[in-house]
């Protein structure tokens, strides 16, 4: 058959399909007038070739481990070796961790991933005022090189890869933990792992800043240096949407915005004199999956594409490492609901598995509990084992990509690409991110998504099992992981003594040292590591940056 | 015609999570209530300087954090210390059941959890506030 015959054929057929879709509407109306994905992108009613008519394969969709690596960033992807299931876990203090971290890891998970209390996340020490309630809550508690020490005690550094969720102190943390693999006989150049250190999304989406933007890129940009020296392996950001998702962005708003962040700190390392393909392979994402899976796992592959394309266009980039958006998935807080919590398991199966198809390089599956309070370790394990049945059992990770080439996946994979790039080009013209920032243009943008959304919930249009449909009377849950108030009198205790029995001399040699240099402007690094050797704690280091560098506050 | 309802939405201690305040916020916006939102990060003594200076009707409380047990019953403390007792407090976030009962002892008028209609915060305010 000749293509204009085929062209024929194919209107002909479309033609007929058109009829019975009158008679079909007719008889039974469609359930909306419009299908829209959480973007407002049109799910239209059959997506043919005609749609990805406009596709180059070999340009955007080529193959996996080559650019624009729309198709994934290893050439095999899950057929040589699974995701990395890693749980974000941490809370009390740093035994109660340990124990949880050692359970997980005989339970069969195989990277850790650190959650800390809000007090470490934003410099102070659980004994300051504004720590009170706070300790141990949503994380574990870190004030001293000792603590971490009991965090890893048992685990041995070299044999596991860490994430560490900590962004304004992340230059304190990473050096406890090089301390503590050194205090372990690990060398750092054998260190895997991740620190957050993605603080731009902390003004307007997650809230954990301490400095105000120039000195926190600065801190950023240390880090990536010291680690390209020191940490050859370490991830020394993970530019993270997730937070973004959880406060109300749409999909294409969320890798928009994470992308945005991740330019600004390309640029700030380059304008600091590192070389974009020295730096950039080890720069890492971390994004959120949502409940609309056909949409979720375009988005990811859209993200992949628009990164390779921003690194080799606008910085020049030259190796394909420097091209590759490799990431971090954690399904999605914001959709588990209080209200028969066992439907959580279902929700975060959809989304693990969008995750998946979507080519993540790791994964934290939520607990069906967490709606309420911290996961318990039942509701943790079930949650680890979706993992592990999507891997072994589904098949879906045994063919790189499958759902490429799907007419709807491919469009929207573009679509999602192109509205995402609008975005960028918008705050382009803003000035860039912290500009944008500062004209309150983000948080408007994923303020109005967020409130759009709770419309939408409230007038029923948008249906979320449990709440709004299909509602029961509950018995109020039991068995809750709570975290009791004399967690935080054992660790002030702990404080304490871990002050009384250092060397107060040298921690004050240290953090002068530490002043001098944050003043004088050399990579902070260094002295950062000295002083968490002399036990000086995370609130003593920050508040010699603080009184440096400033603190932000909020518009 | 009746005055405004003017209220506070604050976030107490050190959660960053301001999704539901933010949406509340907006939501009593929209109802026709005068709404300042303060930010995040307020110590319960700035809550309630702002709350006595603008001279609010109500003050809602939004913490995910943990720390609400703490946060919440020092905020109508203090207003009781200032003589601002008429003020409503009320309180959002992720709090278990079983620390619903000491909150309401403490002061806090009502509790609205995850999942919520913003309808019935709304209704709980204009029913509650006192002309």
């Amino acid at each position: 058959m000749s293509c204009k015959e085929h062209q024929e054929q194919f209107q002909q057929r479309q033609q007929q399909w058109q009829e019975l879709v009158t008679k079909a509407c007719a008889r039974f109306p469609e359930r909306r007038e419009t299908f829209t994905t959480t973007s407002g992108l049109e799910f239209k009613r059959l997506f043919t070739p005609a749609d990805v008519e406009n596709i180059d394969y070999v340009e955007d969709v080529g193959f996996p481990g080559l650019y624009p690596f729309t198709r994934g960033v290893q050439p095999t992807m899950y057929r040589a070796r699974f995701w990395t299931m890693r749980q974000y876990a941490g809370f009390g203090t740093a035994e109660e961790t340990n124990k949880r971290y050692k359970y997980l890891l005989e339970n069969g998970q195989t990277g850790l991933s650190v959650a800390f209390d809000l007090p470490t996340q934003i410099g102070y020490d659980s004994d300051h005022a504004l720590a009170d309630g706070e300790v141990g809550k949503v994380g574990v508690a870190i004030d001293t090189l000792a603590d971490m020490e009991t965090l890893f005690d048992g685990i041995a550094l070299d044999q596991v890869s860490t994430s560490m969720t900590i962004n304004a102190p992340a230059a304190i943390l990473l050096a406890m933990y090089v301390a503590v693999a050194e205090n372990q006989g690990v060398a750092p150049e054998k260190l895997r792992g991740t620190i957050q250190n993605d603080v731009l999304k902390e003004y307007f989406a997650r809230g954990t800043y301490i400095f105000p933007p120039a000195p926190s890129m600065k801190i950023i940009t240390d880090i990536f240096a010291y680690c390209k020296d020191n940490l050859p392996s370490w991830n020394t950001i993970s530019i993270s949407g997730y937070h973004i998702r959880e406060a109300g962005s749409s999909a294409v708003q969320e890798v928009a915005f994470t992308l945005a962040d991740g330019l600004a700190y390309v640029d700030a390392a380059v304008k600091s004199g590192l070389d974009v393909d020295v730096f950039a392979k080890r720069l890492s994402f971390f994004f959120n999956v949502h409940n609309n899976f056909l949409e979720e796992v375009a988005k990811f592959r859209a993200a992949r594409r628009l990164w390779a394309r921003l690194m080799k266009e606008r910085f020049g980039a030259q190796k394909p490492a420097s091209m590759m958006l490799r990431f971090h998935t954690q399904t999605a807080g914001c959709s588990l609901t209080a209200q028969q919590p066992d439907n959580n398991v279902i929700r975060v199966t959809i989304q693990a598995l969008a995750a998946v198809l979507g080519g993540t390089q790791s994964l934290h599956t939520n607990s069906r509990d967490e709606a309420l309070c911290l996961p318990t370790e039942d509701s943790v394990r079930i949650a680890l084992r979706t993992q592990q049945i999507i891997a072994h059992e589904s098949g879906v990770a045994d063919s790189v990509d499958p759902l490429a080439g799907s007419y709807l996946v491919e469009s929207l994979t573009n679509q999602i690409e192109e509205q995402a790039l609008a975005y960028i080009r918008k705050i382009d013209d803003l000035g860039g991110v912290v500009k944008a920032i500062e004209a309150g243009y983000i948080q408007q943008e994923i303020g109005d998504s967020a409130y759009a959304y709770q419309k939408a919930v409230e007038t029923g249009e948008a249906v979320i099992v449990g709440v709004n449909k299909f509602t029961i009377e509950e018995a109020p849950p039991e068995n809750l992981l709570m975290i009791k108030p004399e967690v935080e009198v054992r660790q002030r205790e702990k404080l304490a003594r871990v002050k009384a029995g250092r060397d107060q001399q040298a921690v004050q040699e240290s953090l002068s040292r530490l002043r001098q240099v944050a003043e004088d402007g050399s990579n902070l690094m260094p002295a950062i590591l000295a002083a968490v050797k002399t036990y000086a704690s995370l609130g003593e280091i920050c508040d010699v940056l603080r009184q440096v560098f400033g603190e932000y506050r909020e518009q | 015609m009746a005055k405004r309802i003017k209220v506070l939405i604050a976030k107490p201690g050190l959660d960053g999570h301001d999704r539901g305040a933010r949406v509340v916020a907006r939501a009593l916006r929209d109802a026709g209530m005068e709404v300042i939102y303060t930010g995040i990060r307020q110590t319960p003594e700035q809550i309630v300087a702002t709350a006595i200076q603008e001279d609010v009707d109500a003050v809602g409380l939004s913490c995910l954090s943990g720390a609400h047990n703490n946060l919440f019953p020092k905020v109508v403390q203090l207003l009781r210390e200032q003589g601002a007792d008429d003020i409503l407090v009320f309180g959002g976030g992720i709090i278990p059941d079983a620390d619903i009962p000491g909150l309401k002892q403490a002061g806090i008028r009502a509790i609205f959890r995850p999942g919520t209609p913003t309808e019935e915060t709304i209704r709980f305010i204009n029913e509650n506030v006192s002309e």
